[in-house]
Parts: C-alpha cells; structure tokens; sequence
C-alpha cells in the first residue's frame, strides 16, 4: 500500500510527471507502435474480408476469406453439417448448468453440482455420438474446436476427482493405499504426455486381444485424463498441506468420520487454497490437448494444420495460427479470469 | 458314355479344386464386405494428394487410389473411411489392423519391405528430389545448373542429395543454407538463388505460394528416386493381390485409353481383348479374385484411370499445374508400367 501512496494519482502525471518519466514513456510508446503498427495493418487495415476463393485476397494483408470458408472445419472438424446442433447443445447446456450453479443459493449448490456432474457428462456424449435415436457419428468426423473443449472437459471430469483421491491417499496413514497413490503420481508425472498419447493409441490395439477395440478418441481422454490427474494430486496436496493439523483432529474430536471430516471441513479449504494451481493445471490441459495431433485427431490446431494442405489455399500459414492462437488465448483467459472471480470470492 | 460322365465329373472335380484354390481365403476382404466400407490409411495434409476440402471430403492422388479401390471390391467409391496418419503412426495403424491399406505417400524402400511387415504393392507416384528454377532461366535438366545458386535448408537429406549429386558430376553449383525450408523458399522468390530444391510433390505445393507460381518451372528429371504407392500388410494373399492390381488397372485403363467418359462404350463394343478383360466383357478376371467381374468397370466408372485422376488432383487440372513427368505412361516417355491383363 506504501508504494501505492506514492504514486501520483492522476495518468497524467504518471505517465509525463519528470522528464525522465516523459522519456521512457515515449520510447516505450514507440517500440509499441512499432510493433503493433504492422500487426494490426496485416490484421485489420490491409486484410480482406470478403470473397469467396483464395484469388480474392489481393491485398498484402491477412485473407480472413480462408477463415470465412474454413469456419465450420475449424469450429466442428468433419462434422456432418445437418447434426452441428448436437454440440452446440450440449455446448449450451453445460453452460447454463455451470451458469446455474454459480447462481443458485448457497444450500441448493451442492445438489445441482452433484446432479449436473451426474447427468450432463453421459447426456453431451449421447448427443455428440449419437445412438438411442440419434445419427450415430463417428469420434474420427469430430474435431476443430468442439474437440478441443470435449477433450478439456472430459479429461479434465477424470483429472479432477481422481486427483483429488490421489492427494488424499498419498496422506493417507493406510501403507498400500498411499504406496499406490505415490506410483501412480509418480508413474504419470514422469511420463512426457505425449508418449502416454503415443502409447495409447499405438501400442494398445497391438496387445489387446483383436475385436476389442477402445476408440481413439477415448484412449486420448482417458491418458490425457491420468497425466493430468498426477498433476492436480499435487496441486491439491499443496492445500492439503497448508492446512493446520487441528483442522482434522477437530472434526475427529466432534464425532465426525474421516469421509465427513474430509468433504465438510478438509476439502473446502484445502481446494481454495489450490484454486489458483488447479486452474494453471486446468490451463496447461486445454493446451496439451493439441498434443493428440501426433495420433492425428484433428483438434483446433490439429485441423487448421490439415487445412493449410488444400492446394486452393496455399500459404495461408499465418491466417490458419494466427486464428487458432487467438481463440486458444481467449479460452485460458477467459478461464483465468474465472477462476480469479472464484477466488476473490472465496477468499471474502 | 459311363467314361464321359466319368470324366465330366473328374474335370468338374478338378476345375472346383482350382478355383478352391484359387479362392484362398482373404479375411481382410471379407472384413471390408461385412461392415461395408473400406479402411484407407491416408496423408493429414499433403497438397494434391490427401487433404480435406472446404465440405470436408477428402481428395487427392494417394485419397483417390483408396476410391477405386473402393469402387473395385464394393461397386460404390464413396464407401471409404479415411483415416488420417502422422509419420510416427502410418506404419502402426496398418500393422494393428486399423486400416486395410495405406496410400500415404510413403517411399518404397528395401529395408521397410523386410522389416516391417508390410508389402508395397505397386507404384502410383514417382517422388524423386528436384529442381525448381526460373522460366526465363531457360534450364532443361540439373545438369545444366552449372554456376547455379541453390537454396535449401541447412542439415537437411535434400542438402546432402543435392551437394554429393554436384560433387560428382564435377558441377560448381553454390549451396545456399536457411535455417528452414520457408525461408529457403523465400529466398529464392526474392532472386537470392537460381533454384530451389524439394521432392516433386513438395515442389508443386510449394510453387503455388510463390508471388508469380506461372514464371517458374519444375524440372521433370529428378536426382533421387522415392517412388510411392499402396501399402498392405504381411499375409492375405489375396487382398494383396486385390490391392495391386486395383492399381495396376487404372494404369492399364490409361494405357488402352479407357476413361471414365467412354468405359462404358468400350465395354460394349471394343473389340481390344485386353479392354474387354479388364471391364469384365470376358474373361471373368473378377471371380478369380473373388470380385464381381466389373471390378475395373465400376473403379474407372466412379474415379477414372491414372492419367484422370492425375490431372484432376495433382496434374494441369489441379492449382498444382504438376507435369506428368516420370509419372507419364512407359510409353510415352515415363515410367509408369503394368504388366497386361492376360
């Protein structure tokens, strides 16, 4: 607060106060424009929006036209055109349960978390594979964006409560429940995610007896889902750990048993106090779902790849990651603005 | 008359043993028959010859090998399932069993033949390092190169190629190096160097992102030799021979000048034997692969024969504008061969 006190409260002088103030302040306002200056006139000024074919794009800027054509590729990968309601439902859905659940009352919270995490995971697999009355879709026409989320969601529904099993078992007084809890941590976090992916979609159709086969998609989600597992275990031990002992020996003293003492007074604090590392976990899964390119599931990134090999729109390069970082970006942000709400409004 | 029917029913006997044995039991076949596609193994991305257009079809050279295929064993080329592969993974997901043949652009070498497990079942591209110079530098071949500047990418097995196919022929040729391939691209679009040097396909994609692709040409000789085709694996003999001579069909149609425009004239009334063998007129060459006999009929029918689906995909009909080149029948100056359909 101190160095707060000293600052200058208008921008004004801020940012022209002395001369030496004044100074850095331009430079730094023209290595800026330097910068930004040919980005925004590649992006914006010199791009072309509108057209149909890759001979539109005269000017030396982006051709969004490639964007235009490619959206639904990118958005749904091979999805067929007259199912793409069923991930926007599901999409829809998830959302407004999430929605809800933020701002449901308080003692209703618990239940409709408990109910969405019942219900919503096997009803957005149902619409987007279909069967029971629905066209069934392959996993391999899935893809672009909707893959990416289906991949964080679902790794993430396996990451998270396994997770926070393994912490609590790795400070468990139980010798083989935490022994297995370690190798398992251990075993995963050890492991470049990348040869999990490998190996699961490689290896296990060679050694598992022929006819049984485990889809590619959710071999995918179930290694992605481990590593990830390993890595919030020890976000969550971090909270586990930043919590004085007495917390337990008081639930104990009242009479509560350890499954009580862990979901009523152990795990609400220990998971607020790992909110900030579980949401950097959750952060780097969403982007090492790209890493399922090398088994050639065609994710966001995966898809504006393929794309770029369309001979009738060569060299658009830089449209296809400049479009595909943007919207990754705007997902982690997004994310992390969440989970900092999460946070100021836990931490009341 | 008891020896006649004595010996009606011996040759009966014996031309059932034959085609017993002819008919060896080819479970990949059947596999394709029951689920009702085909499981082709294919490129993620290679411009002209596997990559999925803006509704998401796939199209291409190798993607086209996959729908006569398709065409040939279940009459319709649009039952085929693709399934993309990386480099690390083509060779896995055909031994495993995931797909019934791979046409990914993969060179036939020696070494993969006896290692892997896999046989290659034929050539549908001659891939080969080569040249791409100026128009106005008026270069026929690479041995005219001499004095030349080529850019190419440091460390790279084009690099080496190019320098020992120099050395060799006492060439003073000067290797320019980049760091990566885009920027040895773009410096040769900026005159930095007289050539640029790629494998053939990789050329064509290449050309077309250059600022004037109509001012450039492709030298048609390459340096090096890396011919493609149709993989399947070790075992079911007869789905390997399906696999070849799907192949080796849509090169012979070609060559008797069968296209997907008059096949059905020429199967009506020419009077060449080998066109009608091959559209199942006579012969009945189907059955003795267990096929119906408009196999060829219905794959050239749906796709076409090499020479249309060249053009189409890769060749002046594509943005690619590729000359046949190599890829040109035996005879008229290529390398592309079938042996006859007798």
């Amino acid at each position: 607060m101190s160095a707060a006190n000293t600052l200058p409260t208008s921008w004004r002088e801020r940012l022209f106060g002395t001369p030496t103030v004044t100074v850095v302040t331009l430079l730094l306002a023209a290595l800026l424009a330097w910068i930004a200056v040919p980005i925004i006139r590649w992006a914006l000024i010199d791009a072309t929006w509108s057209g149909q074919t890759r001979n539109d794009c005269t000017g030396s800027g982006a051709c969004w036209v490639f964007i235009k054509a490619r959206f639904g590729q990118f958005m749904y990968g091979f999805y067929p055109v007259d199912e793409r309601w069923r991930p926007n439902l599901a999409g829809i859905l998830f959302a407004l349960s999430g929605a809800a659940i933020i701002l449901a009352p308080k003692r209703l919270k618990l239940s409709l978390g408990l109910a969405a995490l019942v219900i919503l995971p096997p009803l957005g697999i149902w619409l987007l594979a279909g069967g029971f009355g629905l066209r069934a879709i392959e996993t391999r026409e899935w893809g672009g964006l909707m893959l990416t989320v289906f991949l964080s969601i679902y790794a993430s529904l396996i990451a998270i409560p396994l997770g926070i099993l393994l912490a609590l078992g790795r400070q468990s007084e139980l010798k083989v429940i935490k022994l297995i809890s370690v190798l398992f941590i251990e075993f995963w976090r050890g492991v470049p995610i990348i040869a999990v992916i490998f190996l699961a979609s490689l290896l296990l159709p060679l050694i598992m007896p022929s006819g049984i086969g485990v889809d590619r998609l959710a071999r995918a989600v179930i290694g992605l889902g481990f590593c990830i597992a390993a890595y919030m275990a020890e976000a969550v031990r971090g909270g586990l750990q930043a919590l004085p002992k007495g917390q337990r020996e008081a639930g104990t003293a009242l009479g509560l048993s350890y499954w009580k003492a862990t979901w009523f007074i152990i795990l609400p604090q220990a998971l607020r106090i790992s909110l900030p590392a579980i949401t950097n976990e959750f952060i780097a899964l969403v982007k090492n779902t790209t890493l399922v390119l090398v088994v050639s599931i065609l994710d966001l990134l995966g898809i504006a790849q393929a794309s770029l090999a369309d001979p009738n729109w060569v060299g658009m390069n830089m449209e296809a990651y400049v479009f595909s970082g943007a919207l990754y970006w705007l997902i982690c942000f997004a994310l992390s603005r969440w989970s900092k709400s999460l946070e100021t409004k836990r931490g009341r | 008359m008891k020896t006649i029917t004595l010996a009606a029913a011996l040759f009966a006997a014996g031309t059932l043993a034959a085609s017993a044995q002819q008919l060896a039991p080819s479970p990949t076949l059947d596999a394709i028959k029951a689920r009702g596609h085909l499981e082709c193994g294919v490129h993620l991305g290679l411009p002209g010859f596997s990559f999925a257009n803006d509704k998401g079809e796939w199209t291409g050279l190798d993607v086209d090998y996959c729908r006569a295929l398709a065409a040939a064993v279940l009459g319709d080329a649009t039952k085929v399932k693709y399934t993309p592969t990386s480099v690390q993974q083509r060779w896995p997901i055909l031994q495993s069993g995931q797909v019934d043949v791979l046409s990914r652009n993969s060179t036939i070498t020696f070494s993969r033949n006896a290692t892997l497990g896999l046989n290659f079942q034929g050539i549908n591209f001659y891939e080969g390092q080569t040249f791409i110079v100026r128009k106005k530098a008026n270069v026929k071949s690479a041995e005219e190169l001499d004095g030349a500047s080529v850019c190419v990418a440091a460390g790279s097995t084009e690099e080496k190629n190019a320098a020992d196919w120099f050395r060799e022929r006492n060439l003073k040729v000067t290797i320019t190096n980049f760091q990566k391939n885009d920027d040895a691209i773009t410096a040769y679009d900026s005159g930095r160097c007289d050539a640029y040097t790629a494998g053939v396909g990789a050329l064509a994609g290449q050309r077309a992102k250059l600022k004037v692709p109509d001012d450039h040409v492709i030298l048609t000789k390459p340096i090096s030799n890396d011919p493609q085709g149709p993989v399947t694996r070790y075992g079911d003999e007869r789905w390997q021979l399906i696999v070849r001579w799907v192949l080796n069909g849509t090169i012979a149609a070609e060559m008797l000048g069968v296209t997907s425009k008059n096949v059905d004239e020429m199967k009506a009334s020419s009077k060449n034997t080998e066109v009608r063998r091959l559209l199942g007129a006579e012969g009945g060459f189907g059955a003795m692969m267990g096929l119906p006999d408009d196999w060829m009929y219905k794959a050239i029918k749906q796709v076409g024969n090499y020479g249309e689906s060249y053009e189409r995909t890769v060749g002046m009909g594509s943005p690619l504008k590729l000359e046949r080149g190599q890829n040109q029948l035996w005879t008229k100056g290529g390398l592309l061969f079938t042996p006859p359909f007798q």
